[in-house]
């Protein structure tokens, strides 16, 4: 006799486009895209991927904070933004940075969120989103209530959120999609599984066989997606978008990925709980790898190109660390002036107190 | 003006948001078409449609995560947490994301979310219904903590609370809903939050109290008048922030005084009153700011609530030993 599980698992198949030879494995998912486009993802990517080798060393000179580095997730991060519009509303975790950078925070403003600094919390008006959430899970319930709110308000835009495969355990992660699911809302609900939670790897998460299959619980859909196959991440999340806008609810992607770095900077050693075999065989997915012989096959990919981005991107990285750097510095004063509309008597006082002392 | 119990007038007040702004939007566990558990929302679904009056999934969590998103979207969320004993699985939504949006946001997102919850004790409710969990949310930068004692102040302070465009936790003893009736304007006003109301006035000892306190502080006044005692009795209203200033000015003109609270000894925030006064008016004192409040114990099974809750007997005695310091 099956498992019940198992019919379950059969129905979360890895839907994948491009295989990592970079050819097409699936012509019909093949989704819409012109030839400036497709460079465009790639542009993205190769960019997103010196931001993360630039962050890092940064990082080690002390000159960024709090950093969780992206290399790897290029496709799970960038294909699923690039098919999202302006106006939809984006709830990112900790490691998803390039989401919002993309979808217009200037990187000055990254490296303040990385540094502490609440200018770089302060989003420009035209992109709608919250700052990287560090409470694994709060995201996803606030999903729910930002998408039930683009519903009321009859707008054509959805909110998108990302966890980790570690957050999907949280009791957050499981009532956000069924806040969603119970009001039919236009929501997202991205699950990057990286195969570990700092160190504990997803079977210890989890006795489910995809992360995918957690949509039934909500009743949802839900996909699994080869995530270091951009095309197949971009046509999963636009076609969740098409059905959100819609009036046909919510959906709950899981992409496949890996991190090649640490969890953070702040010390984790992936050598204590990753072999190399493991991380070897990730890397022959690499989703830059894949996508590059497929753009170099249809004649839209040189190295000179590449090299370009390379370069545009460190010049860019290092203009943005000027302009952190040359951000005037906090003072007690602006995080009170921060806290209410109105300043309440107690903390009218601290004012006071800490104006005399900054004036001294 | 119309005579109304305070959950007549907190009802009221939320008719008259719901009707003044159209982005007011009251939700929560069976407020819907069941009018709430203790029927403070009802008939508003009938009034306002499902579009604003509306029932959400069993999950108090889910609930402060849809307040949050909500209000990127221009609302106005007024939720409600069924008993305020349920407020533990929804501390992060509070505690850790809306206090907090304003100031990580910096200064560009705000969150206009009002949490109305019943709690306290006297109505021989299950575990973890009566609770006075005040004292939590009164610590967290970044909230509003009110409590109406009256259906007056009730309907004032909810309406000024909705209209407040940080968050606000709004606390309805469940004892005080149909305890008594007060005179109560029909037409729309406020009550400023933060600001105290000397509830009797008096010159031997000031009570400092709020919620179901209050009354009992006013019961406690009324038997040491006939001792000849003068105190005088502050209702906090808000406890977060607190109104400083019309307690210190009180116990000046006292230079004695009680802080009275539900809350057991180790929570609620008597000790935050007495910390203040002694900053700022220890010359003024003739005696040591003394306590009312409940044994440190988990909250009393529903049987022993009689003996364990404070009332107005501790309040006498209390002031009797300031008096006789």
């Amino acid at each position: 006799m099956k498992r019940t599980t198992d019919k379950v698992a059969e129905q979360f198949e890895t839907f994948q486009i491009l295989d990592e030879e970079g050819k097409i494995v699936n012509e019909e998912a093949m989704p819409e895209l012109s030839d400036d486009e497709l460079k465009e993802l790639m542009t993205r990517m190769v960019y997103t991927r010196i931001l993360d080798q630039r962050s890092i060393a940064l990082n080690r000179q002390g000159r960024l904070g709090f950093y969780a580095p992206t290399a790897g997730q290029e496709a799970s991060q960038l294909g699923s933004q690039y098919a999202l519009e302006q106006d939809d509303f984006i709830l990112p975790g900790y490691r998803d940075v390039p989401q919002l950078i993309w979808q217009g925070l200037p990187l000055y403003k990254a490296f303040l969120f990385s540094r502490g600094h609440f200018k770089g919390n302060q989003m420009p008006e035209d992109v709608n989103a919250f700052s990287p959430q560090i409470i694994i899970g709060a995201q996803y319930v606030q999903t729910a209530g930002v998408a039930l709110g683009l519903q009321k308000r009859n707008k054509d835009a959805v909110a998108i959120t990302y966890t980790g495969d570690g957050g999907t355990s949280q009791g957050d992660f499981y009532e956000g999609m069924n806040f969603a699911g119970a009001f039919n809302s236009p929501a997202i609900f991205v699950v990057q599984n990286n195969q570990f939670a700092i160190s504990t790897p997803v079977e210890k998460q989890t006795a489910a066989d995809t992360l995918a299959q957690k949509a039934v619980a909500a009743g949802i859909e839900g996909i699994q997606v080869d995530g270091m196959d951009v095309l197949a991440v971009y046509a999963a999340t636009k076609d969740a978008r098409d059905r959100a806008v819609n009036g046909e609810g919510p959906t709950l992607i899981e992409a496949l990925t890996y991190r090649y770095g640490p969890h953070t900077m702040a010390g984790d050693d992936p050598t204590r709980y990753r072999t190399e075999e493991m991380d070897n065989e990730w890397e022959k997915r690499d989703p830059l790898v894949r996508f590059r012989k497929f753009l170099e096959d249809k004649g839209l990919w040189s190295e000179d190109e590449e090299n370009e981005i390379i370069e545009k991107a460190k010049e860019e990285i290092k203009a943005a660390v000027k302009e952190a750097d040359n951000t005037p510095k906090q003072k007690v004063t602006d995080l009170i002036g921060n806290m209410y509309e109105t300043l309440p008597q107690h903390l009218e006082e601290q004012m006071e107190e800490y104006k005399a002392k900054e004036s001294k | 003006m119309a005579q109304m119990t305070m959950i007549q007038a907190i009802t009221d007040g939320l008719r008259t948001e719901l009707k003044n702004d159209e982005n007011v939007l009251v939700f929560g566990e069976d407020v819907g078409q069941n009018g709430g558990v203790f029927r403070a929302t009802e008939g508003l679904q009938d009034e306002f449609g499902e579009d604003r009056v509306f029932d959400t999934p069993l999950a108090e969590s889910g609930i402060g995560g849809l307040s949050i998103g909500l209000s990127t979207q221009g609302f106005r969320p007024v939720p409600e947490i069924q008993f305020f004993g349920f407020v533990y699985e929804v501390m992060d939504s509070i505690s850790g994301q809306m206090a907090r949006m304003r100031y990580r946001s910096g200064n560009t997102v705000n969150m206009p979310i009002t949490i109305r919850s019943p709690f306290g004790g006297g109505v021989h409710t299950p575990e973890l219904h009566a609770d006075s969990l005040e004292g939590l949310m009164a610590q967290q930068p970044g909230l509003k903590v009110v409590i109406p004692s009256n259906p007056y102040d009730a309907k004032g302070l909810i309406i000024s609370s909705i209209r407040d465009n940080d968050p606000v936790i709004f606390l309805e003893h469940m004892k005080l809903y149909r305890s008594f009736r007060d005179e109560v304007p029909e037409e729309a006003y406020e009550v400023e939050l933060g600001k105290a109301k000397v509830t009797r006035e008096g010159t031997d000892v000031t009570l400092v109290a709020y919620g179901a306190m209050v009354q009992a502080s006013v019961k406690a006044a009324e038997a040491l008048e006939e001792q000849g005692i003068s105190a005088e009795v502050i209702d906090l209203r808000t406890i977060a922030p607190m109104d400083v200033e019309t307690v210190v000015e009180s116990v000046k003109k006292t230079n004695r005084a009680v802080v009275v609270q539900e809350a057991q000894r180790q929570a609620g925030i008597a000790s935050q009153v007495v910390a203040e006064i002694q900053e700022r008016a220890i010359l003024h004192l003739e005696a040591p700011v003394l306590r009312v409040a409940a044994p440190d114990t988990v909250y009393a099974f529903t049987q022993a609530e009689e003996i364990w809750l404070p009332n107005h007997n501790d309040i006498v005695e209390k002031v009797n030993d300031v008096i006789n310091y």
